[in-house]
């Protein structure tokens, strides 16, 4: 089936689906009761780009278009997706345009228009706004109201995958009149705004407390007359995964619990209850471990650790050595490690980029088997000789390695056994946990950073958003390499440099056909999996858990979980 | 104890103090089986790893969640460590940093509070000086203590020594407050009292009035301090690990296996008893300690 | 005694002033920082914007200055005119301290969540006392006995082992097996006839639980060992001597004089009670002041924190000097001059 028909099919299926539920009455169903242990801080996505915040406020406010459970762009507010076929997108690929659902309202009674999709732009692209979401703005030269159903958005270069601005939960559409005094700098005062947003989706906000649970109803000019089936929905936050498992699958005390990664044992004990029901959904993210190509040396000084050199100066000691690498990813039995931390909700993988399914590689498979002897005779070859003590030495070097993630069990576990492989083929290994909020942060001053990467190698998951991987295959391009010159801002953490990748690159981001993008990423994948760049653990899926007397739940790790929480009912 | 017995104590001829303190001691019922059990801990922890020879480290992924069996007498965890190994294991590390931390602690809030208790002059800096730790939010202050001292200290003394001077600085220095407020408040009790003033009027001097007069009279505060804070420091030095900031992850602590095997509370109970037990034992027999000595050095009690 | 109050009052504001800088200064420079916790899809200078808009581009000491304008004289006033309807100045214009992560003002949230902390953490501190200063007393006055014995075991194991394990525990056999009481804290609900407020008691029960035995168990070694110290002393025998019945003489004389460092312990444990606890709030999910705190550190929400904090200082500095004044009260012989 071509992209093309995906699409279409999908849409088609949509609209059976809201036939097929016309017999039930808006509001039949009492309360659902959501649990997300992250609680989200507020209701505007646009202002906080966490997880819980964009997925809280997909409730309330809707994009054109956004993701289905199997990755298909299906339209939202949109009559239609625009494509080059039907005339939606221009044939230049500088322009799309959108004609959006007839008759659809806001909250508070009042019509929806082009006026309101063209001022969400100006809002998250306004100086001084901070906005959260700008990246999927990206590109966008203009956008006007031809008419208050047909929205146009103008490219400054030609879009091949034009589906960002206003598609996918991170970036809805707010209402024009309700945040009009709120541009800029203003946005953050805009409290009661941002805490009620006025939208378009199943729900409005009864009460927000932030950080701690929100209040909803079920909204009174929903476009469809019998949806949503609950009246009201308690979205509850705080705690841990594993207690919010607990309250939906053994004391059945909520309806729906997010995210839940917690040990594969500890989820199938508390589902044995028999209360409730644990459901997954793959989309991009892989845990990876990445190789430093540059020396994180202490002793070299802040202008040289871990920066890159073009003369290759600075290259790391022992890791520029492709048979290095080759053995660490031949000495990791990656199917043990998924049953040791994922189970059911992860798959070991040996892609960087896992799907969705038209750009996944199969050139890598063999990484799924552990190869300890491989890696000892690769070794040897590189000429690393076994010491006294176990541990390989080369011209008085040991073959020591820092390892670095963030703090979180299963992540430690992880680090355990790949110390113990590791040290099974003469590899010396310290561990070194870091918090999160310091991993993560971006603060230039702190040498804890993932960007700054002060270690031989480290390991966290990323992933990319929507369905299109142009921006994320680029992230392993020349130009992309952090450093002190930029702040220690980029997205190539490894500092791998290759200019047959960055020429792959610049050839996707100019090819339109979806047959020739998937070649271009299949090859940039399996170009950085044949270097050895980073390796590839595992493929996590997002998992939650749903009470057995709630029905309707298709799981979604595209976009929001809640992404068609119109649809959920109670099980009859 | 009966009178009888001190009686017969009493008749003996020419004793030293320590050797009274010590007879006290003994007689205490509490205070010895609390020393067997302490005794028994710290052997435990230090001679057990070469009885039971299992590497705490190593994982056995085919002994996975495994319960009570002649290789893993305490059973293993979800990644097939052995428990006991890593119980005895983790007890060198908490024990070390709970008496260490505790006696930085301790040693800093008595000279606080005796000083600012006795010295009028330096009350007031003093207390505004412990208003300002107990003020101090404790995580953002061990981030930026780990910011600017880890990679010295790690170069210094190595990874995992660096990182314990660090965790018993950063618990004591922010737990000596509570026992300086305390030690305080029974000092400016203290010093007003006849047995002071008469020391005084003799010309005593200042330093001896604290050592001879003050001290002994506050022990049992400090004391109850001093088992609170053990047990403290090996609660606080868990939170620490599992935030990211305590010990790297491949070594073990008490408050640490506790935290880590909480989740499997319902799945392998014997991941939370062992460490549980462990830390409730040793806080304990501390504890029992703690009250035998007290009762040993109170003068009054002793000649009874 | 007054003009001792009066002075230390004057003293605590330039070291409050002291504190809330030094607080700020450690703020800054701990290494966290406020996008950490956005999704890694987020690029490196979408975040940068963000930080900029956060006000993080201006120098560390006029961002100190700012809070300190804002929490000093913007805050105060805002509260000055909700109470009296008066509008002062500019009040339109007028920048409270706001959460980085909430983009609302930081008082408007410590308001939200004061009523469960009070709750729940200050229920549990009244009925720690409560139990613990009798078990105190009879454990001191029959040292060794049985009671003793077993008050002395059961407050070691309440501060030894950590909340985080009890409250599981308790969520494991009274919601999981027993099902009899709620794992979730309600923070919506609302006390409106008996049945509610009996909900509101069952939801209460497990968390003022919890941290009553860990504060109890302190509370109570404290005031033992503090009764030992006096029950032989002098003029207890004194006391006996005279005459006076066994329990005017424990009651008064021996109580009297062993709640000082008693009263140390209580004094220090109010402000805790507002700076909420930590780890029971986020077992039981009662997102309180200390939910809202632990957010703020993980999130890096330097305004949020520094405002916590802060009253928490304020908090700390008043209760020590009630505390002081306190033992004036008690021990006649300690004076303030």
């Amino acid at each position: 089936m071509t992209p093309l028909r995906r699409l279409l099919v999908a849409s088609v299926a949509c609209a059976a689906m809201t036939a097929t539920a016309a017999q039930a009455q808006r509001g039949a169903d009492g309360q659902l009761n959501i649990i997300y242990w992250q609680a989200p801080s507020t209701m505007n996505p646009f202002l906080s780009g966490g997880t819980k915040e964009v997925e809280a406020s997909s409730m309330v406010i809707e994009p054109l278009a956004s993701y289905d459970n199997d990755g298909n762009i299906v339209p939202r507010l949109a009559v239609e997706l625009p494509t080059v076929e039907n005339g939606g997108v221009s044939a230049d690929l500088t322009s799309i345009t959108w004609k959006l659902k007839p008759g659809v309202k806001w909250s508070d009674g009042s019509d929806f228009t082009a006026e309101d999709a063209v001022f969400t732009w100006k809002y998250c692209t306004a100086p001084d706004g901070g906005c959260a979401q700008s990246s999927y703005f990206e590109g966008v030269a203009n956008m006007e109201a031809v008419d208050p159903l047909t929205l146009k958005i103008t490219f400054a270069e030609p879009k091949p995958f034009p589906y960002t601005a206003l598609v996918g939960a991170e970036s809805p559409i707010i209402q024009k009149k309700q945040f009009e005094n709120c541009m800029g700098a203003k946005a953050p005062e805009c409290t009661q705004q941002n805490f009620n947003p006025i939208g378009t989706g199943p729900f409005v906000v009864k009460e927000f407390r932030a950080n701690d649970v929100i209040t909803l109803e079920a909204n009174p000019n929903y476009r469809e007359a019998d949806k949503p089936r609950f009246q009201t929905v308690l979205f509850k936050g705080g705690g841990d995964a594993a207690s919010a498992a607990r309250s939906v699958l053994e004391t059945g005390e909520f309806d729906y619990a997010w995210n839940l990664q917690i040990e594969p044992e500890v989820l199938e004990r508390m589902e044995g209850a028999g209360k409730g029901k644990l459901v997954s959904a793959f989309a991009t993210s892989v845990e990876r471990i990445l190789i430093n190509f540059t020396n994180p040396d202490p002793a070299l000084g802040p202008d040289a650790r871990s920066v890159y050199k073009d003369d290759g100066s600075n290259a790391h000691p022992i890791l520029n050595d492709i048979r290095v690498r080759k053995a660490l990813s031949l000495a990791i039995d990656r199917p043990l490690l998924n049953d040791l931390g994922y189970g059911k909700t992860g798959r070991p993988v040996c892609n960087v980029l896992p799907g969705p399914d038209i750009y996944a590689s199969t050139a890598n498979d063999a990484c799924l088997v552990q190869d300890i002897e491989a890696a000892k005779a690769l070794l040897d070859e590189a000429g690393w000789a076994p010491g006294s003590d176990g541990v390989r030495v080369k011209d008085g070097r040991r073959l020591s390695l820092l390892y670095q993630t963030s703090t979180n069990s299963v992540r430690q576990s992880f680090q355990s056994l790949i110390k113990q492989w590791w040290a099974e083929i003469g590899v010396e290994t310290e561990l070194r946990n870091i918090s999160a909020s310091v991993f993560f942060g971006g603060d230039p001053a702190s040498p804890d950073t993932f960007q700054k990467f002060y270690a031989d190698v480290e390991m966290y998951t990323n992933n990319f958003s929507g369905v299109d991987p142009e921006a994320y295959m680029a992230d392993w391009r020349c130009d992309a390499i952090p450093g002190p010159a930029t702040q220690w801002q980029g997205s190539n953490i490894n500092r791998y440099c290759n200019p047959d990748y960055d020429a792959l690159s610049k050839k996707m981001a100019s090819t339109a056909a979806l047959a020739d993008r998937a070649e271009l990423a299949k090859a940039m994948n399996d170009m950085l999996m044949q270097d050895y760049v980073l390796l590839p653990l595992i493929h996590r899926s997002g998992t939650s858990a749903h009470s057995v007397t709630l029905a309707g739940v298709k799981m979604n790790d595209w976009d929001s979980e809640l992404w068609n929480i119109a649809d959920w009912h109670r099980a009859k | 104890m009966t009178d009888a017995s001190l009686a017969a104590q009493g008749m003996t001829a020419h004793r030293s103090l320590w050797g009274d303190v010590w007879r006290q001691f003994r007689a205490h019922r509490g205070a010895m089986v609390g020393s067997a059990v302490f005794l028994f801990i710290v052997l435990g922890v230090t001679v057990g790893p070469y009885i039971h020879t299992v590497d705490p480290q190593y994982l056995n992924m085919r002994a996975r969640n495994a319960g009570i069996s002649w290789d893993h007498p305490f059973g293993t965890d979800n990644v097939g460590r052995d428990m006991l190994a890593q119980v005895m294991a983790g007890g060198r590390v908490s024990l070390a940093v709970g008496f260490a931390a505790m006696g930085v602690s301790i040693v800093i809030g008595a000279l606080v509070g005796v000083l600012a208790g006795y010295i009028r002059r330096l009350d007031g800096p003093l207390m505004r000086l412990t208003d300002l730790f107990l003020a101090l939010p404790i995580l953002p202050l061990l981030l930026v203590i780990l910011l600017l001292f880890r990679d010295t200290l790690r170069t210094l003394f190595g990874p995992e020594a660096g990182i314990f001077l660090l965790i018993v600085f950063v618990i004591g220095i922010t737990s000596w407050m509570q026992t300086a407020r305390i030690v305080r408040g029974e000092v400016l009790a203290l010093k007003e009292r006849e047995f002071v003033l008469a020391a005084k009027s003799i010309g005593t001097r200042g330093h001896r009035i604290i050592t001879r007069h003050l001290l002994p009279n506050v022990l049992s505060p400090i004391m109850v301090s001093a088992t609170i804070g053990i047990a403290n420091a090996i609660i606080t030095e868990s939170a620490l690990s599992f935030l990211g900031l305590g010990f790297p992850p491949d070594f073990p602590t008490w408050g640490r296996l506790l935290f880590d095997g909480k989740d499997f509370m319902t799945l392998t109970p014997e991941r939370v008893i062992w460490p549980g037990l462990a830390i409730s034992l040793t806080v304990l027999s501390v504890n029992f300690i703690g009250d035998g000595l007290r009762d040993a050095l109170d003068p009054r009690i002793r000649g009874r | 005694m007054a003009r001792y109050a009066l002075r230390r009052l004057l003293i605590a504001i330039p070291t409050l002033l002291a504190i809330s800088f030094i607080i700020f200064a450690l703020l800054d420079l701990a290494p966290s920082d406020p996008t950490a916790n956005l999704p890694l899809t987020i690029p490196p200078e979408v975040r940068e914007k963000i930080r900029l808009s956060l006000g993080l581009g201006e120098p560390f000491v006029v961002r100190y200055f700012k809070w300190l304008e804002q929490f000093m004289i913007n805050e105060p006033l805002n509260v000055l005119e909700q109470w009296t309807g008066w509008t002062i100045g500019d009040s339109e214009n007028r920048l409270r301290v706001l959460s980085w992560a909430t983009r609302s003002p930081v008082t408007d949230l410590i308001v939200e969540r004061l009523p469960q902390t009070l709750w729940v953490v200050g229920m549990s501190y009244v009925i720690a006392v409560l139990i613990a200063v009798p078990i105190g007393v009879i454990s001191a006055y029959r040292q060794y006995s049985l009671f003793d014995q077993i008050g002395t075991f059961i407050s070691m194991l309440g501060f030894s082992i950590p909340t985080f394990f009890t409250g599981l525990l308790l969520i494991v056999i009274f919601s999981v097996w027993l099902g009899w009481l709620p794992s979730i804290y309600d923070t919506t609900h609302v006390v409106r006839d008996w049945d509610s407020f009996v909900f509101q008691v069952k939801q209460m029960l497990m968390p003022t639980m919890v941290l009553a035995l860990a504060n109890a168990s302190q509370i109570s070694r404290f005031m033992r060992a503090s009764m030992l110290d006096n029950l032989n002393q002098d003029y207890v025998r004194t006391a006996r001597a005279k005459g006076l019945r066994e329990r005017v003489v424990v009651l008064v004389h021996v109580l009297r004089n062993s709640l000082i460092p008693v009263v140390t312990v209580i004094a220090l444990g109010v402000p805790t009670i507002f700076g909420g606890a930590i780890i029971t709030e986020q077992i039981f999910r009662v997102n309180g002041i200390g939910q809202l705190l632990i957010i703020g550190i993980e999130g890096a929400d330097i305004p949020l924190v520094q405002t916590l904090t802060f009253i928490f200082a304020i908090l700390i500095v008043v209760f020590n000097l009630i505390a002081d004044l306190i033992y004036g009260m008690l021990d006649p012989r300690i004076r303030y001059d």
